[in-house]
């Protein structure tokens, strides 16, 4: 997989991840395209096409678009599975997960996706193992919490 | 899991992105953005030491604020600092704001490799984790330097976690990636490759992908990695949708890793042991089998990974190419999904049986769903499946079905989509010329295209059926009528006016004898559209005026009128004020004879491939730059038409245009696989041995005339690239052998009956003298019983500049297959040099041309019948497929070229006889091209099947 972007249906931006060095600028033109072209195209046409050299993937899950680069020898349909597992996890972890969640916890939209995807490619497909790596960081994160709430009390 | 307490770590970060989300303009989002930028810098700036907690919130705001699509140019220090720190929390964020806006400030860099190094030895799995997630998200080729060399090791080291092995394998493809040359996988291999058997499917799943791509740049390397996979796919089909427990996905199991290892074995040809053959086909008919079953689940997720599975070994089966068997089941698969309800089906369906129809085994069975196609075509309604089922057509379109397709074709180009058009005319026109059997078809199809298209008919198409009509005598007395009744039309596009032009200037004579369509008829026709046109068609038009008066003396007068009147010769328009000015003055001054010589009918154009597949090939292929080339080309070709200051100006055009499109062009689009690397020659080692057992056996010094010694233990192995060499003179007998630096080595060779004599002339280009220069020619192995070769001996000094010649008389005794070796020493400046390469002799330089007729040969063809006299190789075009070299080819290998014999007029057959002294084989060949899929299938037949072999392979390196 070459990058994969999350944006509303008015087009705003939620999630970019790029697996090829690009520049900012080239960045913003082809996510400006795409943005485009995919909201577009009509409820029940294909969720394939062609784009440049390359394969796109979408699909909409309620409010937000899910869209992937693939190259030609890549598979479509496990992509779209792809894009539905990353769902289901975002879905687990923030307990039926809506835009907002995305928009004010972006950072560990981007930590659950490493977790899952690394490099383009899947690191791990068991939404268990993705969701214990996240939850173990969670920990970690909930006792520093605990400390950093007790700080500005005692000052 | 409680929600949203996630994001109460930081309470200021959420504040400020709701006070971003309430801003009601672009303005107000930018003046808080300002704000929050200004605030930051202060307080990094300040005196006050930031705590973690704090330099964390605001490192994740500016993260907030890039991601948004606003420049931060500050914060990278603040970011760094936080990997250091031994808090999680906040070294992830350091690392996020890394991954995500690296910058190559190399005090950076460096600060950020240390950190990065900290982690990778803190043996904390979670710490390692974060840092090989950020290298592979950064990529960079500084971390490549850094790290390629430890990732590896904690890859394969038996006390790493999963999880970190997981992060390192993947993180090792970014790299290897970006940087190919760091990442050397080397001792590490194998222990590589036997991931594929880890009990942990995570780590199967993360490996494979670095496996694959490190197949595809090394094959040999990994290609252990074939049986290994074919067994944990076989376990993987076989099991239970139960068994993989959390790695089932919908009741399907595993299959991100089934995908992936079906994508692994595309990287190699079937595999050679029979088991794992035999094991592999097994997994492929079970994958086959279970789509149709009835599904376990109603839901989509069930049927896309099942289905994800089944076109990634459908795409193996089409990879192999070899199992007509599973061809024809993956066929029968795809057109049930060809009239599926879902829409993604019948799209991948679709594609994936257009590289079904490019199979000989399979092509028939998807010529079956024409019907359902053409509907597709009709009635899709996304553009992107009408694509490709137009694609689909224009793959399975032969003569049997050429003019249904193209019909179909013409016919949905009315309602077409622009972003197709033209992609879709330069599909029609291809079709129409490469099925063509009465060329009045083609004629009317491109009019058609013309008619209907207009506006996407580019210049190669026209000019190709111009090409066509000239080089056709049978086909222009109709194309001269059909394009003057489409000129008829009160609007027709401008092309047909220039094909119209040009045509009716050539060929106008051949319907002025009917009254509707008099020399005067045809020229007022013309003329009425002149005004209507652009400045390079009305230059057109005046050529083709000129070209009347010489046609029909009796239009002189009014044609003379019109070039002499204000709006021509008076045009502002300088080609066309001197074309009129040159035209009038020609028509008034020249005699009948003279003008008849300058206007004489264009001769025919040279045969070469059409212009118009170029240019599809353009459309589709990458490489930029040779698109560049091509494009520059044409544009020199445009640049003619207008500047040409004669009649010859259209014409050169024309020349122009095509002159780029064949084989060289087509080269360099890259589209071709390149020529084909000769098989790697046999290990040194064993040359070496031949060449003892020759030296040791005959004590005569057969063939040599050098001294014994000379075919001594040093005689250097045949350079790599000597079976190259070799291929380059089957088909020739003069030629350049071998050039290097210092020595040049031309070739002459003529051959009778079983004879031949060869001259070898060396060449010394330096200018220091080549001493003990000394050459030797042996035949090793079994070609010794086989091939009688004498050499002359050569002057054992060669001075600086100067060339000197050897003669070589061979004789045939038997068939044989390989090539004498040729041992060339010589000091140079007091240094050795030592070369040997393989001297063209090959069978087929003992061919008697044989011509037969038609019914001969396909007796005789029918007489070599038995399966051992044939042999037969498919295989993809290495050069431009281009009749006239092909033929040229052919003649050169020494048969007789046979026309008029094969039914298909595409195909070339040959026969002819070798002569050895014991024996005379007779040979026929077959070749037959696709030059839809650049394919050739080469067929030969001999009474000797080691003759048939031998020139198949030899033939198949040749086009």
């Amino acid at each position: 997989m070459q990058f994969m972007l999350l944006f509303s249906r008015q087009g705003k931006l939620r999630l970019q991840k790029w697996y090829v060095p690009l520049c900012d600028k080239e960045k913003k033109k082809i996510t400006r395209e795409l943005v485009q072209t995919v909201l577009a195209r009509k409820p029940k046409m294909c969720s394939f096409l062609e784009w440049r050299d390359l394969k796109i993937v979408y699909k909409r899950y309620a409010s937000l678009y899910f869209c992937c680069a693939i190259e030609d020898q890549d598979n479509e349909l496990i992509t779209l599975e792809i894009i539905h597992r990353y769902v289901e996890l975002l879905d687990k972890y923030f307990g039926s997960v809506c835009e907002l969640d995305i928009i004010f916890n972006f950072e560990k939209a981007y930590f659950i996706l490493d977790e899952f995807l690394l490099g383009g490619e899947a690191q791990e497909t068991s939404k268990k193992n993705v969701l214990k790596a996240i939850e173990q960081a969670d920990l970690l994160q909930e006792n520093l919490d605990f400390q950093i709430r007790l700080l500005p009390a005692s000052t | 899991m409680p929600a949203v307490s996630k994001g109460d770590g930081m309470r200021g970060l959420a504040v400020f992105i709701s006070d971003i989300r309430n801003c009601k303009s672009k303005e107000a989002e930018i003046k808080r953005i300002n704000k929050e930028l200004a605030n930051i810098r202060s307080k990094f700036k300040g005196d006050k030491a930031l705590d973690g907690y704090s330099k964390k919130k605001y490192v994740c705001k500016l993260l907030f604020i890039f991601l948004l699509g606003h420049d931060i140019d500050f914060g990278h220090m603040e970011a760094v600092n936080l990997l250091s720190s031994n808090k999680y929390t906040e070294k992830q964020i350091g690392y996020l704001f890394i991954s995500v806006l690296v910058n190559s400030n190399s005090e950076l860099i460096r600060l950020i490799n240390n950190a990065i190094k900290n982690d990778l030895s803190s043996r904390n799995p979670t710490f390692m984790c974060l840092a090989l997630h950020c290298i592979a998200n950064v990529g960079s080729r500084e971390m490549a330097e850094a790290f390629a060399g430890e990732i590896p090791r904690i890859l394969v080291a038996g006390d790493t976690m999963d999880s970190v092995k997981q992060s390192a394998a993947l993180c090792l493809l970014r790299l290897y990636k970006t940087s190919p040359d760091l990442v050397l996988m080397g001792e590490w291999t194998s222990r590589v490759v036997h991931l594929l058997n880890d009990q942990h499917m995570g780590v199967v799943t993360a490996a494979i992908s670095l496996i694959t791509c490190l197949s595809q740049k090394n094959p040999d390397e990994f290609k252990t990695c074939v049986s290994l996979a074919v067994s944990r796919l076989s376990r993987i089909v076989s099991s239970a949708s139960t068994d993989l427990q959390d790695y089932t996905y919908y009741f399907v199991p595993a299959p991100w890793l089934s995908c992936k290892l079906l994508r692994l074995l595309q990287c190699y040809p079937p595999p050679e042991d029979g088991a794992v053959k035999g094991r592999l086909v097994e997994c492929l008919e079970t994958i086959l089998n279970k789509a149709q079953e009835p599904p376990k689940s109603k839901k989509v997720q069930h049927s896309n990974a099942k289905n994800a599975i089944l076109f990634e070994a459908i795409s193996l089966i089409i990879h192999y190419d070899s199992e007509p068997n599973l061809l024809v089941r993956a066929c029968n698969q795809l057109g049930q999904f060809l009239q599926h309800r879902e829409t993604n089906l019948r799209y991948l369906a679709l594609e994936s049986m257009c590289t079904l129809a490019s199979s000989e085994f399979s092509h028939e069975a998807v010529k079956t769903h024409i019907e359902t196609v053409i509907n597709a075509l009709k009635t899709e309604r996304d553009v992107s499946v009408r694509q490709r089922a137009a694609d689909l057509l224009y793959a399975m379109c032969d003569r049997s079905n050429a003019k249904q397709i193209v019909a179909e074709m013409l016919s949905y180009l009315e309602t077409a989509d622009y972003s197709i058009r033209e992609e879709m005319v330069l599909k029609v026109a291809i079709l129409a010329e490469k099925y063509a059997v009465d060329y009045s078809w083609y004629v009317d199809t491109i009019l058609n295209l013309i008619r209907i298209a207009g506006d996407y008919v580019s210049e190669e198409v026209w000019y190709r059926v111009i090409q066509i009509v000239i080089n056709r005598d049978d086909v222009q007395g109709y194309a001269a009528k059909t394009v003057f009744e489409a000129l008829q039309a009160p609007a027709c596009h401008e092309n047909m006016v220039k094909v119209g032009g040009y045509i009716l200037g050539e060929f106008g004579n051949l319907i002025a004898g009917d009254p509707r369509s008099s020399p005067l008829v045809q020229f007022n026709l013309l003329h009425s559209k002149f005004h209507l046109c652009s400045v390079p068609t009305r230059a057109l038009l005046l050529s083709a005026y000129i070209k009347f008066i010489n046609l029909f003396p009796e239009t002189k007068s009014t044609i003379q009128e019109v070039l002499r009147s204000d709006s021509q010769i008076r045009n502002s328009d300088v080609e066309l004020q001197q074309r009129a000015v040159e035209y009038l003055k020609l028509s008034s001054i020249a005699s009948t004879d003279v003008l008849a010589t300058v206007l004489e009918e264009m001769p025919p154009f040279p045969e070469r491939e059409s212009s118009i597949l170029a240019k599809l090939k353009k459309k589709k292929g990458p490489g930029a730059v040779s698109v560049n080339e091509l494009e520059e080309g044409k544009r020199e070709g445009g640049e003619l038409n207008g500047g040409g200051g004669e009649r010859g100006g259209d014409n050169s055009t024309i020349a122009a245009s095509n002159a780029s499109t064949p084989s060289p062009s087509a080269d360099l689009l890259g589209l071709r696989t390149g020529p084909q690397v000769s098989a790697a020659p046999p290990s040194a080692g064993s040359l070496l041995v031949d060449v003892f057992s020759e030296a040791g056996v005959n004590d005569d010094g057969f063939l040599s005339s050098a001294p014994p010694s000379a075919v001594s233990e040093d005689a250097a192995p045949p350079l790599p690239e000597s079976n190259e060499l070799l291929n380059k003179f089957v088909c020739k007998n003069n030629g350049v052998l071998f050039e290097n630096q210092l020595l040049q080595i031309g070739i002459k060779s003529e051959y009778r009956q079983n004879l031949g004599r060869m001259y070898l002339f060396y060449g010394n280009k330096t200018s220091v003298q080549f001493v003990t220069f000394t050459t030797t020619v042996s035949c090793p192995g079994e070609l010794h019983p086989q091939l009688n070769v004498q050499a002359k001996p050569v002057e054992p000094l060669i001075e600086g500049g100067a060339q000197v010649q050897q003669v070589i008389n061979i004789e045939c005794l038997g068939d044989f297959c390989e090539a004498p070796l040729l041992n060339i020493k010589f000091r140079y400046g007091g240094a050795l040099q030592n070369l040997s390469l393989k001297l063209p002799v090959t069978i087929n330089k003992f061919f008697q041309p044989t011509e037969m007729a038609s019914h001969d040969f396909f007796q005789r063809w029918k007489q070599l019948s038995q399966p051992q006299q044939e042999a037969q190789k498919i295989f993809k075009a290495s050069h431009a497929m281009d009749t006239e070299v092909i033929k040229a080819k052919l003649l050169g290998l020494g048969m007789a070229l046979l026309e008029n014999v094969d039914p298909n007029p595409e195909n070339f057959v040959c026969a002819g006889v070798i002569q050895t002294k014991a024996q005379q084989v007779g040979s026929l060949l077959r070749l037959e091209p696709n030059a839809q899929a650049q394919m050739y299938r080469l067929t030969l037949r001999s009474s000797k099947d080691t003759v048939s072999k031998r020139l198949c392979e030899l033939l198949a390196e040749q086009f």
